[in-house]
């Protein structure tokens, strides 16, 4: 029985038994649809359940994709059954995500997706594609799948109910010793071949510890349980000191939390850098239940706290490591978010692309709800707080906020105008606190420690440490915590200095949404004031090297593709202009030369991206482009065309 | 996408912590989603105009006389202010802002015919131009020429830029599509949904340049929701949805609008009162509309309201 | 109940409902644009009941439908009431002061419990309770109705017990509360406003009333007659009696639409004269001995007509009628010519003014104020009056300005006339699809790639009791008469009931089967409820009927598939 207009295609056994499944485990009843028969005579649905069961739409089609290796006709006339959502909606948002396939697939095998951005695509991330198709994998080329540090990346999409799996991850978690040095660059071809993991998650107790690149020190704040703590274990967290946070700002109260972390100077690390205190005091001063004199049929029925898990800025891996191997830290951390800002519900919106992360995230809150801290008395507050993990599906779009609430919500992940901001309006139109997990991680150093003792470490206007993720042609990629301050050179110095030629071409700060610095930029101080005025940014802490041997066109062209393929199409400067900016590049890399006319077009397209996008998407899509031109990083010789199909990825 | 900005963004959205916290503590009520008769006062061009609490800045560049070019806008539609033709520069605002969704608030100072502005308008007009087929959108022409738009630019002798193209739809007498000329304004797609008719037969699909309006899996019309109100058609500003009676004429190159009277009614149909607007042309009817500020239809129609009126030519 | 009929609220005003009632009433379809306004108040966290025993397109928007089943209403409400009570629910300050009548009410619903109620209708009792708790408890709410209320034999009655539950709540008579009835033809409401009504002058004024009588006599300039005339359904019972011997029939097609059609033919085709004024050749026309061809009232002729929110609206000429077709004003002029009155050419404009001269409700509304405006909503009284959005705000005041007190009516459930019974034990219930409309005399103008024809929609239980598939011809009897129908497999109905439209009477004659016993005040006879039975046909006998199906619904391709299958098969 339906509401909607179905087509005559059906589900098939296992897509329906997926779905079911999918449901439960989002916490929606299959035996709960939108439209309750109750009896012959009545019925029960209505556009309140139908808003209710919206935001399930993704972990379905999750469910649709794993099963079937692609979002059938049959499987979305069930799930628009299941959740009264339109099927041209469904479709709608199916083909939004590059891991949802709304063509049917030629196989039912796993789909090996291998990452073709910087840098995997300079440490042989074709070669890596080749071996894979010579085995008869299903390939796919695709952007940054979050393992710089161990590029080329690689990530296995199952099929068939199989689960996904990174195959770098399985050797870790299978003890291999090689892969669990975590830092190497020829890992990942070894382990091109590995086999799905039973259980990543049940096996981490017996793995190896995972190895930072930097060795314990005090000087790691953020860092220092990467792997010394047991990941699946809540004793060992608290053993560690995990959940101290968390008892006293129980003990010292919401205001008190609020004000050290204003007064600690905490700014966002997602890249925008925005105080997080003052986010979170408008958080606070939202009431969750405004009088109902006014508009009785409206009110704001919850307060949100939203952890953006959404990693996927090309070069930026931190969060993957930090949750992979101390989830119970951004669980706290979120809790003490949620009693300083008056928030009940919890939501983890992590990228798709990582599963081991989802796995043990997902265990961590199992683990905290059992101990109540999580539920509906944590601590003994009297606060209600829990958590849901929801995966994205493969939109780097979804790491912008409010593209991540569309998203979350059932929605396309296109992002909303500001204003209104997501403390007012933000998930499900609710106040909503918004962090990127480092952030949060942050907070129970200033709860534990105070702002004082916290704004000891880093600089004035850049308080606290900073997670770098190094990778490219440098000594020991991986994930380096500094306090502010520390200069480029030294970070480079400390993660084993250029190799490849020696000689160091250029840094890509902040990613692909950030912008290139040359050699003569090595005594920058990394701090948000001195890459400000420098004219570049931190972002995200993604600090990519390129040595001289590095054809930095491949690099740049390959970055406007990226955006590109990543415009989620909603705006017309960035949709249009994302694609007139590729093909003006790669026409330039077919000629070999860039006239002045075309050069001044470059200047023009990025003028308007960065004034009349919506979101720092289109804002920033010609930035790193940009600067490249500027410092004369793009050959001006012709390339063999050999190269250019190379760089194009299917 | 964990990291958006550059330092541009981050200044952007500090500046911005003054709107987070006075909305933080001057919103008691609900946001100014209910228009008020408290005034705003803004300045656009130099000028000072009072308009209503709630009103947008677009709405006080009407009142002050300020034309300005828009695709996605419509009265009868929220606005999604994706177009980006009517941005304004807003004093304060790193990025331009756009004029038809920003609601106005006290003291903002606007200008909507800086170099900048004048750059993004003209770059969107070139980008659209240079992708899609504008020859039937109405009032375009008139901005191309005002900002100076080429949008012949971006391909070269051996290079053709991108453009959207696809074969025209006709899958029914009714309404035929060609998305050959469609600029992705959504209007369609929330006249169908949740603005209007509640059909939901269509929506974006895709993502990027590759987003298109779509039935599920590109059904047809006919297997699709589609309940053939044609409040899609009636939004559409570029002809990319378009009655048949409309197409046919077009391709038999007969459509004269200079011709055409426009006469407004009643339905002849239910008892809801619908104000028509009939289209006519060499004494007969060839399209059906609807006043969209008349308080009972909002410019939204039911099938036979649209296309009902064929029997009147037998 | 309270004077001039007409719906008390504003469509806009549905919107600030804080809980709709949608009682017998397919909007979805027959009022979408209507329905938009409904659609917005859902939006915006309005509950929606759907009563109706089909679950309609409409229905299907609800929080809850309630399947009750056919001509139940009254028990239902009722029992509402009743509930509303005994909870305490019910605003006793607006009882005392605007209404008469309530400890008689109370006492009359006292026996209609819930239980009652779900043993009458059908529907579970907890579904009845939490219904009237959430109408009773909204701060405001709307009950909508159409003719699944008023095609009975009981319509009044039907009507009234809705009143009382507006009356016991004090959801009547201030925004966003109120009771509408949608109007099923664009200019129904103008109709009856106009006076084409036996017993009211324009404006509703009382015919019998000897003043309002004399002021219509001085502009009239004749005698009128003091004696109520008849209505349609009383009409066809004096054709009966042989004391209606010539009819004039303007913009009506009775040879399709009255219920017990084949009758309604019959008397008809034995009156002295027939005279049909209409813009077709209808079936109605083609047994005329006169027909006067008419212009389009919308498109070819300028004038008013009148909403289901009392609106009165513009109507203008676009095109020029075809042939000799003439605006119907010119026709009744010429005829009151031929019969010796010289009216002189009038136009719509002079008999607007002539008419709100004598039309209080109408007096404010000068042409040149509806030329310029998108309508206004009658009572307007002067030239400065902005129209009224909703009707009987006295009752919310302390003295009731002079009106007298809304009286609680009394009623009783009274099953359809036409009960079940072994020989026909299908209840058949008739309604109207989007794309088609009335006898489709309009609607069949244009090809509809969503319209299926004259199905006779069946449960799927009864389908499968019957043996019958999707698409299968059948033959539909009741006790006056069959036709043969293709079967719809219909999930949204429950087991025992049937529906049909009746839009296409040149293919499936379906007021053959309807029943015209009708409602002794409203003289609506009650379309709403026969009793049929469904019987094979040989499958070789039968013919596939094109109705002009382009989409068939997705059980319906499928049979369809199966039965050309089995065609194929089949011994030649």
């Amino acid at each position: 029985m339906t509401d909607i207009y179905l087509s005559d295609e059906r589900a098939t056994d296992p897509e329906i038994a997926a779905v079911n499944a999918a449901l439960s485990a989002a916490g929606a009843d299959p035996a709960d649809p939108v439209v309750i028969l109750e009896t012959d005579r009545l019925y029960t649905s209505g556009t309140a359940r139908r808003r209710q069961r919206r935001h399930f739409l993704l972990p379905a089609l999750h469910a649709l994709q794993n099963t079937a290796g692609w979002i059938s006709p049959g499987g979305v006339n069930y799930v628009a059954e299941m959740l009264g959502v339109p099927p041209a909606e469904i479709f709608g948002v199916a083909s939004f995500y590059d891991l949802l396939h709304t063509e049917a697939p030629d196989h039912l095998d796993d789909v090996f997706h291998v990452c073709v951005d910087s840098p995997c695509r300079i440490e042989g991330a074709n070669d890596l594609a080749d071996r894979l198709r010579a085995e008869g994998k299903h390939v796919h080329l695709g952007p940054c799948l979050g393992q710089c540090e161990r590029a080329p990346a690689l990530f296995v999409q199952g099929c068939g109910g199989r689960p996904d799996y990174v195959p770098a991850d399985s050797a870790a978690t299978g003890a291999t010793a090689k892969a669990a040095t975590g830092a190497t660059t020829a890992q990942a071809s070894d382990s091109a071949t590995t086999q799905a993991p039973d259980s990543a998650s049940t096996k981490a107790s017996t793995e190896q510890p995972f190895l930072l690149p930097q060795a314990p020190n005090k000087s790691l704040r953020l860092l220092r349980r990467i792997g010394v703590v047991d990941p699946c274990s809540l004793d060992s967290y608290i053993a560690h000191g995990g959940y101290t946070a968390l008892h006293r700002a129980a003990e010292i109260g919401a205001e008190a939390v609020l004000e050290s972390v204003a007064a600690s100077g905490l700014s966002g690390r997602g890249g925008a850098a925005f105080p997080t205190g003052v986010k979170w005091r408008a958080v606070a001063a939202e009431s969750a239940q405004p009088e109902q004199s006014e508009q009785p049929k409206r009110s704001k029925q919850s307060k949100h706290v939203v952890a953006n898990c959404d990693e996927s800025e090309p070069g930026t891996f931190k969060d993957r490591i930090v949750m992979q191997h101390d989830p119970f830290a951004l669980i706290e951390s979120m809790t003490i978010a949620a009693l300083s800002t008056g928030a009940t519900q919890g939501w983890i919106y992590i990228r798709g692309e990582y599963p081991l992360a989802t796995t043990r995230l997902q265990n961590a809150i199992k683990s905290a709800r059992a101990a109540g801290l999580l539920g509906t008395n944590i601590a003994d507050t009297q606060h209600q707080f829990d958590i849901v993990v929801r995966r994205g599906a493969g939109a780097y779009i979804c790491g912008e906020e409010t593209a991540l609430f569309n998203s979350l919500e059932g929605f396309r992940g296109e992002p909303r105008n500001k204003p209104p901001f997501p403390t007012t309006h933000g998930l499900f139109g609710e106040p909503t606190a918004i962090n990127n997990p480092e952030t949060l991680l942050n907070v129970i150093d200033i709860v534990n420690e105070g702002a004082d003792a916290y704004r000891s470490r880093g600089t004035e206007r850049s308080p606290g440490t900073k997670l770098f993720c190094v990778s490219g042609r440098i000594g020991h990629a991986g994930l380096y915590e500094t306090p502010f301050g520390i200069t480029l050179g030294e970070l480079i110095d400390l993660a084993g200095g250029v190799t490849g030629s020696g000689q160091l071409q250029a840094v890509l700060m902040g990613g692909a949404a950030g912008s290139f610095v040359g050699p003569d930029s090595l005594g920058l101080p990394l701090t948000l004031e001195d890459t400000r005025a420098a004219g570049t940014t931190l972002g995200s802490g993604v600090v990519m090297v390129f040595d001289t041997s590095v054809d930095m066109t491949d690099v740049v062209v390959r970055i406007a593709e990226f955006f590109r393929h990543e415009s989620c199409g909603q705006c017309v400067p960035c949709r249009v202009g994302a694609v007139r900016q590729h093909e003006t590049l790669v026409q330039m890399q077919h000629r070999g030369r860039l006239s002045p006319q075309r050069r001044a077009l470059i200047d023009d397209m990025a003028e308007v991206m960065a004034d009349a996008s919506i979101c720092g998407l289109g804002h920033t899509a010609a930035s790193a482009v940009r600067s490249a031109l500027s410092l004369g990083l793009i050959s001006q010789a012709p390339i063999s065309p050999g190269l250019i199909s190379q760089a194009s990825i299917s | 996408m964990s990291t958006t900005d550059t330092s541009d963004v981050t200044t952007d959205i500090t500046t911005d912590t003054s709107d987070v916290t006075s909305e933080a503590t001057t919103e008691t009520s609900d946001v100014a989603e209910t228009i008020t008769e408290t005034a705003v006062t803004i300045t656009i061009d130099g000028r000072s105009v009072a308009v209503p609490e709630g009103a947008t800045i677009g709405a006080a560049c009407n009142a002050a006389g300020v034309n300005t070019p828009t695709l996605c806008w419509a009265e009868n539609l929220t606005p999604v202010n994706v177009c980006r033709v009517c941005v304004v520069e807003l004093e304060g605002s790193r990025a331009l802002v756009p004029s038809c969704s920003r609601i106005a608030e006290q003291g903002m100072v606007i200008h909507t015919d800086t170099e900048r502005v004048r750059h993004s308008r003209r770059m969107v007009l070139e980008f659209l131009g240079s992708s899609v087929d504008l020859s039937q959108t109405s009032d375009l022409h008139h901005w191309m020429d005002i900002y100076d738009a080429d949008c012949d630019r971006y391909s070269e002798d051996d290079h053709d830029a991108k453009r959207v193209d696809e074969p025209v739809k006709i899958q029914d007498e009714l309404y035929i599509r060609d998305y050959s000329k469609c600029v992705l304004c959504y209007k369609c797609v929330e006249a169908c949904g949740d603005d209007a008719q509640h059909t939901f037969a269509i929506a974006v699909s895709g993502r990027g340049f590759d987003a298109r309006i779509s039935t599920e899996f590109d059904a047809s019309l006919p297997d699709s929701a589609c309940v053939y109100c044609g409040n899609c058609v009636a939004v559409c500003p570029t002809g990319a949805l378009q009655f048949k009676t409309e197409y046919d004429l077009r391709q038999a190159e007969q459509w004269r609008p200079e011709d055409q009277t426009v006469t407004r009614t009643v339905c002849s149909y239910c008892g809801v009162g619908c104000n028509l607007e009939l289209h006519v042309q060499d004494e007969r009817i060839v399209k059906v509309t609807s006043p969209s500020d008349h308080s009972v239809t909002s410019g939204h129609l039911c099938i036979k309201g649209r296309f009902g009126w064929q029997y009147v030519h037998g | 109940m309270f004077g001039a009929g007409g719906g008390t609220s504003s469509y806009l005003e549905v919107q600030e409902a804080d809980v709709i009632l949608l009682w017998g009433s397919n909007a979805r379809e027959a009022h979408p644009i209507f329905f938009h306004h409904v659609l917005k108040a859902l939006d915006s966290g309005s509950r929606m009941y759907a009563i109706d025993p089909r679950r309609t397109s409409s229905a299907k928007f609800a929080d809850r439908w309630l399947g009750i089943s056919v001509g139940t209403d009254i028990a239902l409400a009722n029992a509402m009431g009743r509930e509303i009570i005994a909870a305490g629910l019910h605003d006793r300050d607006f009882i005392a002061r605007a209404t008469t009548g309530f400890e008689k009410y109370k006492a009359h619903v006292e026996v209609c419990t819930l239980d009652y109620a779900a043993q009458v209708t059908g529907v579970p009792a907890e579904a009845v309770r939490d219904m009237a708790h959430a109408y009773a408890s909204a701060p405001t709410a709307q009950i909508l109705w159409t003719l699944g209320i008023t095609e009975h034999h009981n319509a009044v009655d039907n009507v009234v017990s809705l009143c009382n539950l507006a009356l016991l709540t004090g959801h009547v008579g201030r925004r966003g509360s109120g009771l509408c009835p949608l109007r099923g033809q664009n200019n129904v409401q103008g109709g009856g406003d106009m006076g084409a009504i036996p017993n009211r002058f324009p404006g509703f004024q009382d015919l019998t009333d000897p003043t309002i009588r004399a002021k219509f006599e001085a502009v009239y300039r004749t005698q009128l007659n003091s004696v109520p005339g008849k209505h349609l359904t009383l009409m066809f019972e004096a054709m009966a009696a042989g004391e209606l011997r010539a009819c004039y029939v303007i913009g009506e097609n009775p040879a399709d639409s009255e219920a017990d059609v084949a009758h309604a033919r019959k008397l008809m085709a034995d009156l002295d004269i027939l005279v049909v004024q209409d813009i077709f050749m209808t079936r109605t026309a083609e047994m005329a001995d006169v027909v006067l061809p008419a212009s389009l009232a919308w498109a070819e002729s300028d004038g008013t007509v009148t909403s289901s929110e009392r609106r009165v609206q513009r109507v203008r000429a676009a095109v020029p009628p075809p042939g000799q077709a003439r605006h119907d004003i010119d026709i009744i002029a010429e005829l009151a010519r031929r019969l010796g009155f010289d009216w002189g050419h009038p136009s719509a404009e002079d008999l607007w003014e002539e008419l709100r001269s004598l039309s209080p409700m109408h007096g404010g509304m000068s042409w040149e104020r509806l030329e310029a405006s998108g309508g206004l909503q009658w009572p307007c009284t002067s030239e400065d009056d902005p129209g009224t959005e909703f009707l009987h705000d006295w009752l919310w005041a302390d003295d009731l300005r002079g009106h007298a007190p809304a009286p609680f009516s009394i009623t009783h459930h009274v099953p359809p006339a036409e009960q079940l019974s072994e020989e026909f034990p299908l209840r058949l219930t008739t309604g109207r699809a989007l794309d088609s409309y009335n006898t489709g005399v309009q609607s069949r103008g244009y090809v509809s790639p969503i319209r299926y024809g004259d199905a006779i929609d069946v449960s799927p239980v009864d389908a499968a009791t019957l043996g019958v598939v999707d698409g299968e011809r059948v033959l539909v009897s009741s006790p006056r008469g069959s036709v043969e129908m293709d079967v719809r497999i219909q999930p949204d109905i429950p087991a025992g009931l049937t529906f049909t439209t009746f839009h296409f009477p040149e293919l499936v004659d379906a007021n053959v089967l309807t029943n015209d016993e009708w409602d002794r005040r409203s003289g609506t006879s009650e379309f709403k409820a026969a009793a049929i039975r469904i019987t094979k046909l040989n499958s070789e006998n039968s013919e596939n009927s094109e109705n002009g199906s382009k989409r068939p619904t997705n059980q319906a391709s499928q049979a369809n598939q199966d039965l050309e299958r089995s065609r194929e098969h089949a011994p030649a």
